[in-house]
């Protein structure tokens, strides 16, 4: 195989139309990945200014009321608007490749999930410039959420959580029907890399817990717009149901963003140990059953809510159990480098470091399930502390590895391993800056989501240590930024050939970047890590022996996909169409109607023709061009 | 004396201030700082034994130059996963136990004559405090506002209730949070060991967010003898003093009694001897919580606290001028959207007072102590 790039594109391939109508499981991926970058720029320039103001006792370089958009935006966007779609531009690039697939099962559903995510994300920020952006905290909590109905602010957090869930659910049924329909043959579903099975869990995550907060935003719409006494407690409403629809879908959302990251982690552990990854089938049952027992947590999140000591006691068994798969998880991670051969290339260093975090955020978890230990921590910066450690040292390290690891397949270029060595050690030391301090600031009785503190509490020092780790989080991913730009954009990184770690998965039998249809040959799959062992043998030790290079050829016994130029003429694949980006933006359209009522009923009427328009012509489109 | 700025050195080096949970005033706030200890410890535990195992596979297994051999392709271990299994869920069932334990006593309900039950209402961005069980003459109770006054080794049960959103009462050194919803009594359980000294609180916030002004609604504790909690609470069950017509003080009393008693109530006796509360009438919540709210914090006994605005500023005339002229200049309201009709109220409006007028009125509370 020649390390030339091999690109198949016809001429429509090119230009913003291209990109509009794409249809490409990876083009999707990328779009994703671009807008989740310039989203998680946007939140954490905000998330800055929360750390500027709190840099001193009683500053003001916020008021208030700019204050409590910012952190219910900053939490907002890194949710929703981040981690979720870096976790599906991984999958939706990766996932196909990964099972031996074309594409995924509904390319055209695919485009539309994208087009959806990207135009609610739109909305809400849209609200910046229409009178002010959502202030009621991520969770929005009723009757809060439903208290000032003049004010449209947290309508557009309403309905941009709603058509953000209609995306995700799309996006899920498209991830699920492609691992039980896509796989390549001998693909089985324990043949399948961890990934893979972690987009899958995540899949059903969502289908199983999007529709309560659906049910649960719809009722705040209700209660909002139209007098619906859902949430109202003086009419015999109930606040507290909102946090239980809330959280039956807000704690597997937790796994919905930590799964995916420690998919990636269990790819890029083993390659740069040169080891499989240790207990395979114990890390893919932790991860399905992390998915299920998550289920069976969300009322952790309501410990001071006065559910009664019997259901508080339930809960916290109930957490504590779910630490025991989690625990499962961190030992073969340790076992998989255990004996290896490691090389300390930036995609493992973040891994690594995602390992030593997540340990930390995993035992400041058991200690929010020890419920009289909890009433004290709850609603604290210790909470902001261990949900960052999980998802910030946790999920985003575990990503920003993957973008190191899967950089070289994206753009056939390797990042700058000095850079990304640099930008290594000053976001673990920026993190740890910024986040170490806040447990004991959680600890010494710092409420979250207080605009400012007095002098006298003892908060002072460790808040300004903390705003000096946010600041050198912002130097570290600066310098991710310019890695990525003059890596790929400059053109100024390393050209790699189609395997440059020693990959052991399919990804990397194919061009860097791969071909449209990216498999010439769709591959046969005898084994987990097919790839390696096509590379590998093991001896009477068990240690692993290259098989000498083997040229293809008829007869041969060695089935290496790709080690063979194959004939790519005659590869179906979908046509690009511009209907779904269409029909999500009538959608988009609806939801900015329904923010403004009853004004907003002429754009309702606008977006819903819009909207249909996309169906029908989605639906009657022939597939008739061909690559 | 000597002692305190030792103390408060102390302070300053453990980083801990008075709102820390790490040191608790009472058995409550003890009890549950213990499962913290022992939850600490055990998590440090398995932090070092975890990072212990880690760094040292990075370090024995890293990649050495000039080593071209290959490791060996362990692909599992059985045994050690259902190692791991049994470890983890045997340090767990060590946690739990303590833990349910520890959950049922600090729910436990408290039994006696001599619990003193205090009625609690969250409101934004102030806290309401009713002490239903002392009555003054004609059977009026005590109110008050932000500065909870409560005897030492006492056992305090706060039933809670919210006028608006949920909020969320919290004093670290003495027991966890407790949310405070509306349409719902829930309750929380106060002891405390020693009296604090004059002018050092123990301080308490909310903790669920509720809106503008959350961070600036705040919670002092003072703690009394016994003596001294029976003495404060005689003060605060006499009425003040309704100042005599045509006398200095009376200009701030017209004044008020037109403007302020919209939203607060005053108790007061006039020079005839008679005592009329003034302003705006309790109203009851909702059918199943007989907790009666007030629209805006009792102003009877203003200057026997240190601190208004819900513990945020300290009391004096010129704090008390500048927010009466102004009370968005100190504290994020939305007077503007205040629908007294509907027993809301997100803030104190500037009434447009002149600076003659403010004068009179602060002149005037300055004398209800």
């Amino acid at each position: 195989m020649s390390g030339e790039v091999q690109t198949i594109r016809s001429p429509g391939d090119r230009g913003v139309w291209a990109w509009i109508t794409t249809v490409d499981h990876k083009r999707i991926g990328l779009l994703y990945a671009v807008s989740a970058a310039a989203f998680f720029f946007i939140g954490g320039l905000e998330a800055l200014l929360v750390r500027t103001q709190l840099f001193g006792p009683n500053l003001e370089v916020l008021s208030a009321e700019a204050y409590n958009q910012l952190f219910t935006m900053h939490g907002l966007t890194m949710v929703f608007l981040v981690v979720m779609p870096v976790a599906a531009a991984f999958t939706n690039y990766f996932l196909p490749i990964l099972i031996g697939a074309r594409d995924v099962a509904f390319p055209r559903l695919n485009a539309f999930s994208y087009w959806l995510f990207l135009f609610s994300g739109l909305l809400i920020y849209s609200s910046f410039v229409l009178g002010g952006a959502p202030d009621g905290a991520w969770v929005g909590y009723a009757p809060l959420s439903t208290q000032l109905t003049e004010v449209v602010r947290m309508d557009f957090w309403t309905i941009g959580l709603s058509t953000l869930g209609v995306s995700s659910i799309a996006a899920s049924a498209n991830f699920i029907a492609t691992v039980f329909t896509m796989r390549a043959p001998g693909m089985t579903m324990l043949r399948m890399p961890v990934f893979a099975w972690m987009s899958l869990v995540v899949a059903f995550l969502l289908i199983f817990s999007l529709p309560s907060v659906a049910i649960g935003l719809f009722q705040l719409f209700l209660d909002r717009n139209f007098g619906a006494l859902f949430y109202a407690a003086d009419a015999g409403g109930d606040p507290l149901l909102w946090q239980h629809l809330f959280w039956i879908f807000g704690h597997p959302e937790v796994y919905v963003l930590i799964l995916p990251a420690m998919g990636i982690v269990s790819e890029v552990l083993p390659t740069f140990s040169r080891k499989p990854l240790f207990g395979y089938p114990f890390v893919v049952f932790s991860g399905a059953a992390i998915g299920f027992i998550g289920f069976g947590v969300w009322s952790h999140h309501m410990f001071t809510s006065g559910m009664g000591p019997i259901a508080e006691a339930g809960f916290g068994v109930a957490t504590m159990i779910i630490a025991v798969p989690t625990g499962v998880k961190i030992f073969n991670w340790i076992g998989t480098i255990w004996g290896g051969k490691i090389k300390f290339n930036t995609p493992m260093l973040f891994s690594l470091a995602f390992v030593a975090m997540f340990v930390i955020g995993g035992l400041s978890g058991v200690t929010h399930a020890v419920v009289p230990s909890d009433t004290q921590q709850h609603d604290t910066y210790y909470v902001v502390a261990h949900f960052h450690y999980v998802l910030f040292g946790g999920a985003v390290f575990g990503y920003v590895s993957g973008v190191y690891y899967w950089f070289p397949k994206w753009t056939g270029r390797k990042l700058n391993e000095v850079l990304g060595k640099v930008h290594f050690w000053l976001a673990l030391i920026g993190f740890n800056l910024t986040f170490g301090p806040m447990h004991i600031l959680g600890l010494n009785g710092m409420p979250r989501r207080t605009y400012r503190y007095p002098e006298g509490l003892g908060w002072a020092n460790w808040n300004a240590v903390a705003t000096i780790g946010a600041y050198t989080i912002l130097v570290a991913f600066l310098i991710f930024a310019w890695n990525i730009v003059r890596t790929h954009f400059l053109a100024k990184g390393e050209r790699v050939g189609n395997d440059p770690w020693d990959g052991r998965t399919l990804e990397w039998t194919i061009p860097s970047p791969p071909p449209v249809h990216n498999f010439d040959e769709t591959p046969i799959v005898h084994s987990l890590d097919d790839f390696w062992h096509q590379k590998y043998a093991e001896n009477e030790e068990g240690r692993a022996v290259r098989i000498p290079a083997v040229t293809g050829g008829a007869g041969d016994d060695v089935d290496w996909p790709g080690a063979e130029p194959g004939t790519p003429e005659g590869i179906h694949m979908p046509s690009p169409s511009y209907y779904p980006a269409l029909s999500s933006l009538g959608i988009a359209i609806t939801g900015a109607g329904l923010i403004y009522l009853p004004w907003g009923f002429a754009a309702i009427g606008v977006g819903v023709v819009v909207m249909i328009w996309g169906l029908f012509g989605w639906s009657l489109e022939p597939v008739t061009k061909e690559h | 004396m000597r002692v305190a700025p030792v103390m408060l050195l102390l302070a300053a080096c453990s980083g801990s201030g008075p709102q820390t949970a790490l040191e608790p005033q009472g058995p409550i706030g003890r009890d549950i700082d213990g499962l913290w200890d022992l939850v600490l410890m055990l998590a440090t535990f398995v932090f070092v034994l975890v990072m212990a195992l880690l760094v040292w596979a990075m370090w024995r297994y890293r990649e050495r130059p000039g080593d071209e051999s290959e490791p060996k392709q362990l692909h599992g271990s059985s045994v050690i996963e259902i190692g791991g299994v049994v470890f983890s869920v045997v340090l767990l069932a060590f946690i739990s136990v303590p833990t349910v334990r520890g959950l049922l006593d600090i729910r436990e309900v408290p039994e006696g004559d001599d619990v003193l039950q205090i009625q609690v209402t969250g409101h934004q961005w102030w806290w309401e405090f009713e002490y239903i069980n002392e009555t003054g003459p004609g059977g009026s109770t005590l109110i008050t506002a932000n500065e909870l006054h409560i005897p030492e080794d006492v056992t305090v049960y706060l039933s809670m209730t919210s006028a608006d959103v949920i909020h969320s009462f919290w004093i670290p050194a003495l027991n966890g949070k407790r949310d405070v919803v509306p349409g719902r009594v829930t309750n929380l359980s106060l002891i405390a060991d020693d009296p604090t000294p004059p002018g050092e609180p123990i301080p308490g916030q909310c903790a669920e967010f509720c809106g503008l002004a959350h961070a600036d609604m705040r919670i002092k504790v003072h703690v009394h003898t016994a003596a001294d909690y029976a003495t404060w609470v005689d003060e605060q069950l006499a009425p003040s003093a309704q100042p005599a017509p045509e006398t200095p003080l009376d200009a701030g009393w017209q004044t008020f009694s037109t403007l302020c008693t919209a939203c607060h109530q005053v108790t007061l006796e006039d020079v005839e001897g008679e005592v009329t509360t003034h302003g705006p009438e309790l109203h009851i919540m909702s059918d199943d919580i007989e907790f009666r709210s007030s629209f805006g914090p009792n102003l009877t006994h203003l200057f026997s606290r240190d601190t208004f605005g819900s513990g945020t500023f300290t009391l004096d005339a010129d704090h008390l001028s500048q927010w009466i002229d102004n009370p968005e200049s100190l504290k994020p309201m939305m007077p503007d959207r205040n629908d007294l009709a509907n027993g809301k109220v997100l803030g104190m409006p500037d009434l447009g007072l002149n600076p003659t007028e403010i004068e009179e009125v602060v002149d005037l509370l300055e004398t209800w102590r």
